[in-house]
């Protein structure tokens, strides 16, 4: 263990802070929720100076329009602790910076890789993933998209479903069946699909949220360059796995938990019943420390196992727990804040009495989504008893024959 | 910049492990657990040979001078092996003696406690939580009053006190006006006592350090802390290896979904948690400022993870585990005893409350 905090590590600090502080209004106005919208013009702003200075997109090679630094885990833990103090955006995040842009970096080919991630870190190309399906969920491997050779092109038809951000996105990353008489793993490929393309119609679902974060799209006949597979053809499910592992990652981020932490001990310093703020309640005062030990649990999980990615070990079940474990605990973050409020927690837009704009009751809800997005909690568990702690398979029900 | 153990802290993890798995079975903690002194003399010679005894004891006083982050992966294989063993008062006595002894006080007891031969066991609790009268008064040099779970009892020589007023005592074990009697828990792997203090003698105080029982009191929660850790992982191996082998339905009960999940569920509540207790560790040593919140918030959680990994990993065994043969049962116990020492849960979150000035005045 080494986290010793030299003087340049305390400089770093104080150069996050007075940056910050110095564009304080610009950081607020940032943020960019998932579904939500694309970045706004101050949003891609305020991320074209997190690039800069390597606040964001610090350990993306300069070539593709990164920051190109070192991997440092103590500057991370401080943008991380800076920001959440600050209530800063931390820039532009989602499908395509987290998820699809690492998958390039792993799998991607130059030109893809030149072509891709600059614009998306920018948040100038937005990103949606096309994977799940009606009848293709849990099961993603089922999926029956189909794409057919026509040339150097391939012709897709299908349907997704559940698409998050279809609605305003430039691409789709999306999985396809290519090879319809491979094993159901083996014929899959993974395609970059301009949303503009002629044949392809979405459709927004309205969500429990009252908003419409994700969507159906309807592929008929979209052409799309074969040159466009990421990885080789019928190896898409080993880069959707990938893709999945960020998923996984940055849906249990610790960042997010600490900086909605800090927001609910705001709540509760302020919030009062009969004269007693909540913070004051020591039921409620447990609870909230309950949360804080599983938050400061998070944080340091991540710093060990980022050491772990740098030190090139395996950490093993460690790893597969944070979708998990972050989700549910985002999840009881926004329970708590609701429960805080009384009666006013219910409040949802419109009310002189509304708190923070809403702002819990839609973390409540849209933590549940995530909770079933990017693999169920159930789906984790298999993952975690059956990749990390080696138990086995359920068994295949013997295919009936008709 | 690295957050994890080092090389040297990996191999001492496997070193312990490795000689903890002969010398104490768990036919043998049994057997120690049935004996009335409930303390594995030879268990704690031998670690003591490894430099377990003293690794928190300077070198300069016959100790391997480690730090937290050491005692911990070390207090991690005792609790996996259930060792009858006074780890957690060694490690609580070494650092009240390092940072608050005289130069005698540390001449005389830390060479002791790194041999491994009879220490001092440690009463602090009721600077905790008071119950049935407890509390001990100082009038000139004799302490007054009863003290309840005084920890690693029936080994020591001599016991640390804390008094009402939040300093630390020397008092030797045959001190007159002393009395002793047995706690009996339903751990028989820890010992403790009551004691009954009646014009006690001092033998000495421990004056070289202000805050002295809170910093006490931290150095036992974070071991303790990491003792939960090693019972509940080794309640979970227990459950996991179990749910490999068992039958039933023609399949092994691994296969099915719900022991999976249940499986799964633990894993996913220890990881963080062992991550959370090495931040402790560290802080202990290294960030003073922040050390005595994330010691209760380890103890407190650590609790939380412990209890409802041995409850779960009890359940997995059916029905088999439920009996005084399954080794599951160890560890259920360890935790449930170290789950109320030095604070419940409720009691330690309290106090990160107050550390964070959450805490109406
Ligand atoms: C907010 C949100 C955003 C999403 N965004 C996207 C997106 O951008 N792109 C995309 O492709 N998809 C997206 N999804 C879809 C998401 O990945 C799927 O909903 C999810 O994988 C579950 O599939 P399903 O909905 O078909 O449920 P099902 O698979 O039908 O699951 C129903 C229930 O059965 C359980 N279950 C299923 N199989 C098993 C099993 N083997 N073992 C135990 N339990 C099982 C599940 O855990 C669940 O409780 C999003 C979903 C949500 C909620």
């Amino acid at each position: 263990m080494d986290l010793s905090y030299g003087p340049e590590y305390e400089a770093f600090r104080q150069e996050v802070r007075k940056f910050l502080a110095e564009h304080a209004e610009l950081a607020r106005g940032g943020g960019m929720g998932m579904g939500m919208g694309p970045p706004s013009d101050r949003a891609r702003e305020w991320q074209q100076l997190l690039i800069e200075r390597g606040y964001a997109a610090r350990t993306i090679p300069r070539e593709y329009g990164g920051y190109g630094g070192e991997p440092d885990l103590l500057k991370r833990v401080i943008l991380d602790e800076e920001f959440a103090r600050a209530g800063a955006s931390p820039g532009v995040r989602g499908q395509g910076p987290d998820m699809l842009v690492p998958t390039l970096l792993e799998h991607g080919t130059e030109e893809q890789k030149r072509t891709w991630i600059g614009p998306t870190i920018r948040g100038e190309v937005v990103w949606c993933q096309g994977y799940s399906e009606p009848g293709s969920g849990s099961d993603l491997a089922s999926l029956q998209t189909r794409a057919r050779e026509e040339g150097a092109d391939f012709l897709i038809d299908g349907q997704k479903i559940w698409t998050s951000s279809a609605h305003f996105a430039d691409m789709m990353f999306c999985l396809v069946r290519t090879e319809p008489d491979a094993p159901k793993h083996a014929g899959i490929s993974y395609v970059l699909i301009p949303m503009d393309t002629s044949g392809i119609e979405v459709s927004p679902l309205r969500t429990m949220t009252g908003g419409a974060e994700f969507n159906q799209v309807f592929l008929s006949g979209v052409r799309v360059p074969q040159a466009n597979v990421v990885g080789r053809r019928g190896e898409g499910w080993k880069i959707a796995n990938t893709t999945l592992k960020h998923e996984r990652n940055m849906l249990g981020s610790s960042g997010q938990l600490e900086a909605s932490l800090q927001r609910l001990v705001r709540l509760m310093e302020r919030e009062t019943e009969d004269g007693v703020r909540a913070i004051d309640n020591p039921i409620y005062r447990d609870r909230l420390l309950q949360l804080q030990a599983r938050v400061l649990a998070a944080r340091y999980h991540s710093m060990r196992l980022l050491t772990c990615n740098l030190r090139g070990d395996s950490a093993g079940v460690a790893g597969l727990v944070v979708k998990l474990t972050g989700c549910e605990l985002s999840h009881q973050i926004a329970a708590l804040a609701l429960d805080v409020m009384g009666e006013l927690g219910s409040l949802y837009r419109g009310s002189r009495h509304l708190r923070d704009g809403g702002a819990w009751q839609f973390q409540h809800m849209f933590s549940l989504g995530l909770i079933i997005g990017g693999g169920t909690a159930q789906i984790q568990k298999n993952i975690i008893s059956e990749r990390g702690l080696g138990m086995p398979r359920e068994p295949k029900p013997k295919t009936e024959l008709g | 910049m690295d957050f994890g153990l080092s090389e040297e802290q990996r191999l001492l993890a496997q070193t312990l492990g490795r000689y903890l798995e002969v010398s104490i079975s768990p036919a043998r903690v049994r057997e120690i657990a049935a004996s009335d002194e409930g303390h594995d003399a030879v268990t704690w010679r031998g670690a003591a040979e490894l430099g377990m005894a003293g690794i928190l004891v300077p070198e300069e006083y016959g100790g391997i001078g480690l730090g937290m982050l050491d005692a911990v992966v070390a207090a991690e294989a005792f609790g996996y092996h259930c060792a009858p063993v006074p780890f957690l008062s060694a490690s609580m006595a070494s650092v009240a003696l390092a940072h608050g002894g005289s130069e005698e006080q540390k001449r005389v007891w830390l060479p002791r406690i790194a041999r491994g031969d009879a220490g001092l066991g440690v009463a602090v609790g009721g600077h905790v939580s008071r119950r049935e009268g407890a509390g001990i008064r100082a009038r000139r040099r004799r302490l007054h009053g009863k003290a309840l779970f005084a920890i690693d009892s029936t080994a020591a020589a001599g016991f640390l006190v804390a008094t009402d007023d939040a300093r630390v005592a020397l008092v030797s074990r045959d001190a007159p006006g002393l009395s002793i009697e047995p706690l009996h828990t339903i751990d028989a792997t820890r010992r403790f006592s009551e004691l009954q203090l009646e014009s006690v003698p001092v033998d000495g105080w421990l004056e070289g350090h202000e805050g002295l029982v809170d910093l006490l009191i931290d150095a036992g929660r974070v071991v303790l802390a990491a003792d939960m850790l090693g019972a509940s992982q080794r309640a979970f191996d227990l459950a996991v290896a179990y749910a490999g082998e068992r039958k039933q339905f023609d399949r092994v009960i691994g296969s099915f979904q719900a022991v999976k999940h249940l499986c799964a569920e633990m894993a996913a509540e220890l990881e963080p948690a062992r991550s959370l207790l090495w931040y402790a560790a560290h802080a202990f040593d290294a960030v003073p400022e922040e050390a005595s919140l994330v010691a209760a918030h380890a103890k407190a959680h650590l609790s939380e993870v412990g209890r409802f990994v041995v409850r779960t990993a009890t359940e997995v065994h059916g029905g088999i585990g439920f009996t005084e043969e399954c080794d599951a049962q160890l560890f259920f116990k360890r935790v449930g005893v170290a789950r109320s020492l030095l604070g419940t849960p409720e009691q330690v979150r309290e106090r990160a409350g107050v550390i964070q000035g959450w805490v109406a005045a």
